[in-house]
């Protein structure tokens, strides 16, 4: 994964709120097997007529915002279905960092999880960065966790210690908690004299 | 003596494998149950690196998404699913499970259905357990007093090669439902009101625990659903205590302990309901005796009213991008401010889905139906059971029957038009009275309109050709 550290860039000042995953990545894209190639299919019902042809009025058809790194959203961004494909859309759409007040639990853990920084900032703080955006660039420090325009604008952000050690080193976080597996095997020991009725093959094996 | 501790903190404490000095843990995942849409790019990361699955015997497939409800097997042979991106998921399922040693539930199995049905049907949701799976309505089974949760697919891959997850601990928030519900008032309708009155956001970042005289009358489906929506107010899980309800509903059933093992673990799972003086982060309480019947009117779930009110306009809302937010679904769904709801057309009826698909579900709508017809301008009534299991009782009961003499469709168990992945899809312009749990844009297929609705209500819409009040036709 690559690491994470300053992005200064344009932002799609988008704005909206509630913005559901089956908006991000509609359902029909799901189909694939593999994590590639679905930025065709993001935002499709408001990039697209239902013609099919693209709508020029469309923030993300505007030229200016075309493989934006930033996208600047409303509060519970991300709600709704589990499909890391909302994560994998935005980030072949060209996005790596998202500003908005709120995000789905599920979706921030997807996001994050493809290196994807998704800075919470209050809805004032969003408001003004909408209106810088549609003028000037925006620049994301992770290390000191700041969001800073050309207007002297600075908005700090809280992130998690460790999602900022991981993004900022571009971490795989499965081999990390690989190497706790002898805790693992402690905890399943204990587990299994304590509460024996969960192992064995999906609760059948065990029986008969 | 410890402090007194919520449902939720006594199942998270019971599975914290280490904590980390920033307050992360890593959590102890019991049951994973998996589906052939969110894990093939995880068992592609496994192949990757060289990685084993852990504990196959914790992990269950079955195949619900987009698996055809038509007819699966003419004359003894298997049908091929039509769409090819679809069989290669379902194929791509079964592969992957036979290659790491995970037990798989074919779609032609009396036992195959919608994850979140099958996995406390067969007794492999258990209470006290962390339950994850690939998708966001896995809070249903929360119901049953498990800590259960949607997941990504990167969360997938971590929960096959480690059997765990790294995880910051949620803020324990009641939801405490007091009183009898109204006549044809269901659960669906405490799920609605409920997130009505917190919000689509109103649960993130919490762990919804169901309490009060509601909850504790209510049947373990009528649990189901409203754990199930649980999500659709923004929080990751919802969960209601066992008691003996529960205890009930698992004695015997295929993957539950048996004999002195059953006893050990309703001893255990007696020692799980909140203590008396447990302290929640946040409270609401919800009235149930002033639930009617409710309706959704907008893309979110949290758009909901009375089926006896009216289609309410932006301007009854304080925030500006709330009322940005109703022009827009209000112009999506076709609908006026001040518009009567009950004189809302629709063209569709969906029966089905993880939220109420189960025998309950189906009883309610059967008895609705039971000597009544379809409205002549109904295009497409779909009745689609969570599982074999579930369609095999309801036609020892002679439901299937009333719905086919209705002039419904009488289905083969699975997701369907709750996300349309499969065939069954509202067509763009279409308005549907739907069971399901999603309203938003192009849920049930691109341009389709989508009311939500309990059971009864479906059944009602689907009689009179529009939203209806289903008190009226029925007491």
């Amino acid at each position: 994964m690559d690491a994470f550290k300053t992005l200064t860039g344009t932002a799609i000042p988008f704005g909206q709120r509630n913005v559901d995953t089956d908006v991000i990545i509609p359902a029909e894209y799901l189909k694939s097997i593999s994590r590639s190639g679905l930025g065709r299919g993001a935002f499709k019902t408001i990039r697209f007529n239902a013609d099919g042809s693209e709508n020029p009025e469309a923030i993300f058809n505007q030229p200016q915002y075309k493989g934006a790194p930033i996208l600047i959203a409303g509060d519970n961004f991300g709600c709704g279905s589990s499909r890391e494909h909302a994560a994998w859309a935005l980030a072949d759409l060209g996005v790596k960092a998202i500003i908005a007040p709120s995000y789905s639990d599920i979706f921030s853990g997807n996001a994050f999880k493809n290196g994807l920084l998704a800075v919470v900032l209050p809805q004032d703080a969003v408001d003004r960065l909408l209106e810088v955006a549609t003028e000037a660039e925006i620049t994301i420090d992770l290390e000191n966790q700041v969001v800073t325009t050309p207007f002297q604008d600075r908005f700090s952000f809280e992130i998690d210690p460790f999602r900022k050690h991981c993004l900022m080193n571009g971490l795989d976080e499965i081999g990390i908690t690989l190497q706790m597996g002898d805790n693992i095997a402690a905890y399943e020991a204990t587990q299994k004299a304590t509460k024996p009725w969960l192992s064995g093959k999906a609760g059948i094996e065990r029986q008969g | 003596m410890s402090n007194p501790r919520t449902l939720y903190e006594k199942i998270w404490d019971d599975h914290v494998v280490e904590r980390r000095d920033d307050g992360t843990c890593l959590i102890y995942i019991d049951r994973h149950i998996i589906h052939e849409v969110t894990t093939p790019q995880a068992f592609e990361g496994l192949r990757a690196t060289g990685r084993k699955l852990r504990r196959p015997d914790m992990t269950l497939a079955v195949p619900d998404h987009n698996v055809p409800t038509t007819t699966r097997i003419k004359d003894g042979k298997l049908l091929p699913i039509d769409d090819p991106e679809s069989a290669t998921q379902v194929a791509t399922l079964k592969a992957n499970c036979a290659a790491f040693g995970v037990e798989h539930i074919e779609m032609t199995a009396p036992e195959q259905g919608i994850v979140h049905v099958v996995g406390p049907e067969q007794g492999f949701t258990l209470p006290g357990t962390t339950v994850v799976c690939g998708d966001s309505h896995t809070a249903t089974h929360g119901a049953f007093g498990a800590l259960a949760f949607g997941i990504g697919t990167s969360e997938v891959e971590h929960v096959f090669a480690t059997q765990t997850l790294l995880l910051k601990q949620s803020k324990p928030m009641e939801v405490r439902v007091e009183g009898s519900l109204g006549f044809s008032v269901a659960p669906k309708d405490v799920a609605l009101a409920i997130i009505g009155e917190i919000g689509a956001a109103g649960g993130t970042g919490f762990v919804i625990e169901y309490t009060g005289s509601t909850m504790r009358d209510m049947s373990i489906e009528g649990r189901m659903t409203v754990c199930n929506m649980a999500i659709e107010g923004g929080a990751r899980s919802g969960l209601v205590a066992p008691d003996d309800k529960t205890l009930a509903y698992f004695m015997g059933r295929p993957r539950a302990p048996k004999g002195a093992e059953w006893e050990m673990a309703a001893a255990y799972w007696r020692t799980l309901p909140s203590d008396p003086g447990a302290t929640y982060a946040r409270s609401v309480f919800i009235d149930a005796t002033k639930i009617a019947p409710l309706v959704t009117w907008g893309t979110s779930p949290e758009d909901v009213a009375p089926i006896t009110g009216v289609v309410p306009s932006p301007a009854d809302f304080a925030e500006p991008s709330k009322q940005a937010a109703v022009e827009k679904a209000l112009a999506y769904m076709g609908l006026t401010p001040g518009q009567r709801l009950e004189d809302v057309e629709v063209q569709d009826i969906f029966i089905g889905s993880c939220t109420n698909s189960r025998i309950e579900d189906l009883r309610a709508a059967a008895a609705v139906l039971k000597g009544r017809k379809l409205a002549s301008n109904i295009r497409q009534a779909l009745v689609v059971p969570g599982s074999g299991l579930v369609k095999l009782m309801a036609e020892d009961e002679g439901l299937d029957r009333i719905f086919i003499e209705a002039g419904f469709e009488w289905r083969e168990p699975g997701c369907s038009a709750c996300l349309g992945m499969n065939p069954d899809k509202v067509p763009s312009g279409e308005r549907c009275a739907s069971t399901s749990n999603r309203n938003f844009v192009g849920r049930q297929g691109p341009g389709a309109r989508t009311h939500l609705v309990s059971p009864a209500m479906a059944a009602a819409a689907a009689v009179t050709g529009r939203l209806t009040d289903v008190r009226q036709l029925i007491g």
